[in-house]
């Protein structure tokens, strides 16, 4: 781990509750946290004009989904995300998707997964259940995304496309 | 004028259509295939029965009682290059019942595997290795789901048909997991502690020259869930393990073997012969296989694990031991008529202590302690509800 990301890291709320979605007592709590992970670390990264992702989730925080971009010699990249809290969550990491890149890396597995198995999951499985989704988005998503895109955007396989001001909100 | 695109894809449709037909009047349709394998086994030994060199286990005295395995249900999670190669051999040994889960498609790169054939690339893997088994043992019931298990939706489902999928409504004999992923394994493993299913764990390395099966047996054996990984449990460095890309290696002869091994297993299992491998281990490089029994931790992060192993415990407590059957399996020492070299036989365990149990050299048993890694603030206490916060990520998201 970087400097950066060990200061990205410390500003970003650990949780403390043990709980998935099949934990029906504690599960509201344990969202709750979640919640309050994600907008902390918004707030941190809008403050540091390092804003990157939109992220909801539907009633139950079972099924998450939004936007993630990337900017690459000043042109921003846009991809949809989307991922669903595993039964055995949070024992096992969320897998985040980016559905529109499926098949165009190889750091990639069915659906549009980001391969996460080496750089994140061994770290997300020695911080049970002290890292959340804010955590997977951070150390996950952004690291794989600054690896990825530039290498997708250098071999031709995505294009910048003008969208995104129009259709926020 | 139709696109080049488009007739590609309608040559496509049409190669498939033909060698479906081609399948339907080749030889045997499976309907005349039915009628050779009557649901009931027959032992008649003649060229036409199916059955007849299953069958003659029984006269060999290896199984006892064949025919008991038109009475099981397997549910194999994963139809991948293992999963599929162990469904066939259990659809060729008479298997009652599978039922297939995945939600992967046939790709061209898995034609270095067994089982699938190039024209079935694009059709989901379920629906495909149902057709083929199908034609394979059409006395067979096989059901597929074309589904994740880890989402709690489909979650739902897995465990329902694991509880009802039977051929009587029950549950499912055994559980065998053949997929390719941390996450599968860690689904399958809360389903069968919440369930109390004995399953079998299977795998084959991501450069193809290892394998192994675990028999699972909640409360009684180590659960998938009792050990680590060993990249969690030492502290190796992420970095040391990066990797270009994330293709694993794939030989058909590992797959092969190890779905060999699990059904190998299933079938002692299920017929009750010979002994069954708690954990077995494959090493392509030197040809040598590991076998070791594995003790539940007693510590487990899995809170149904440990119910299981406390109700086990009762279990063995409670036990009346037959003392008259103890007798009997008791080996009576072999003597042969004249013996001029003095031979001795010794059992094969003679020399070493059969309950000398030890976690492997190298092997942590349990996860190292959290708080060494990652200290910081933690989430407060709020009077906030979920909707509340919702509100104000939305909020914040249309800044």
């Amino acid at each position: 781990m970087d400097d950066s990301t060990k200061k990205t890291l410390s500003s970003i709320p650990l949780l403390k509750t043990k709980a998935g979605p099949r934990d029906k007592d504690l599960w509201p709590q344990r969202l709750k946290e979640e919640y309050q992970a994600l907008i902390q670390y918004v707030k941190n990264n809008k403050d540091a004009d390092q804003d990157w992702f939109r992220l909801e989730s539907n009633s139950d925080g079972t099924r998450w989904f939004g936007k993630c971009w990337y900017f690459y010699n000043q042109m921003k990249y846009e991809f949809d995300i989307e991922f669903d809290i595993p039964v055995t969550f949070p024992v096992t990491a969320p897998e985040i998707a980016l559905p529109e890149l499926d098949g165009k890396t190889a750091k990639m597995y069915r659906g549009g997964k980001i391969c996460l198995s080496d750089h994140f999951k061994p770290l997300w499985a020695k911080n049970v259940p002290k890292f959340g989704i804010a955590h997977a988005m951070a150390l996950g998503l952004g690291p794989w995304l600054a690896v990825e895109v530039p290498d997708l955007i250098g071999k031709g396989l995505i294009q910048y496309k003008e969208k995104s001001e129009g259709e926020k909100s | 004028m139709e696109s080049l695109e488009e007739l590609k894809g309608r040559i496509e449709a049409l190669r498939s259509l033909f060698s479906d037909v081609k399948l339907m009047t080749d030889d045997e349709t499976p309907a005349e295939t039915a009628s050779s394998f009557s649901s009931t086994m027959s032992d008649e030994v003649k060229d036409s029965n199916p059955y007849s060199r299953l069958m003659a286990l029984k006269r060999m005295g290896i199984v006892q009682n064949y025919e008991k395995i038109r009475d099981y249900t397997v549910a194999i999670v994963g139809v991948g290059g293992v999963g599929s190669v162990t469904a066939e051999m259990l659809t060729r040994c008479g298997i009652g019942k599978l039922l297939l889960f995945d939600y992967d498609k046939v790709e061209l790169a898995n034609m270095n595997r067994m089982f699938y054939m190039p024209q079935q690339a694009g059709t989901y893997k379920v629906e495909a290795a149902a057709k083929t088994l199908n034609f394979i043992n059409p006395t067979v019931d096989i059901k597929s789901f074309n589904m994740n298990i880890t989402t709690v939706e489909n979650y739902e489902t897995f465990q329902k048909e694991l509880l009802h999928g039977s051929l009587t409504g029950g549950r499912v004999d055994l559980v065998l997991s053949c997929v390719d992923n941390y996450e599968g394994r860690m689904t399958i493993n809360q389903a069968c502690n919440e369930l109390g299913l004995p399953w079998f764990e299977s795998g084959v390395s991501e450069n193809a020259v290892s394998g192994h099966i675990q028999f699972i047996n909640p409360g009684e054996t180590a659960c998938f869930a009792c050990a680590p990984p060993l990249i969690v449990a030492s502290s190796v460095d992420e970095k040391t393990l990066k990797k270009d890309g994330v293709c694993a290696a794939s030989l058909p002869t590992t797959m092969a073997i190890v779905a060999g091994f699990l059904v190998q297993n299933v079938l002692k299992k299920l017929l009750n012969f010979g002994e069954v491998s708690h954990y077995l281990g494959y090493n392509a490089m030197k040809d040598h296989f590991p076998r070791m029994k594995l003790l539940p931790n007693t510590s487990c992060s899995d809170t149904n694990c440990i119910k299981q192993q406390e109700e086990y415990k009762e279990k063995v407590a409670n036990q009346v031991v037959d003392e008259s059957l103890k007798v009997s399996e008791k080996e009576s020492a072999v003597v042969h008529e004249d013996n001029i070299y003095g031979i001795e036989l010794v059992h094969d365990g003679a020399a070493s202590k059969d309950d000398d149990y030890s976690a492997g050299d190298g092997v942590k048993y349990s996860l190292p302690q959290t708080s060494s890694n990652v200290e910081g603030p933690v989430v407060s206490d709020t009077n906030q509800s979920v909707d509340d916060l919702r509100n104000v990520m939305n909020n914040l998201n249309n800044l």
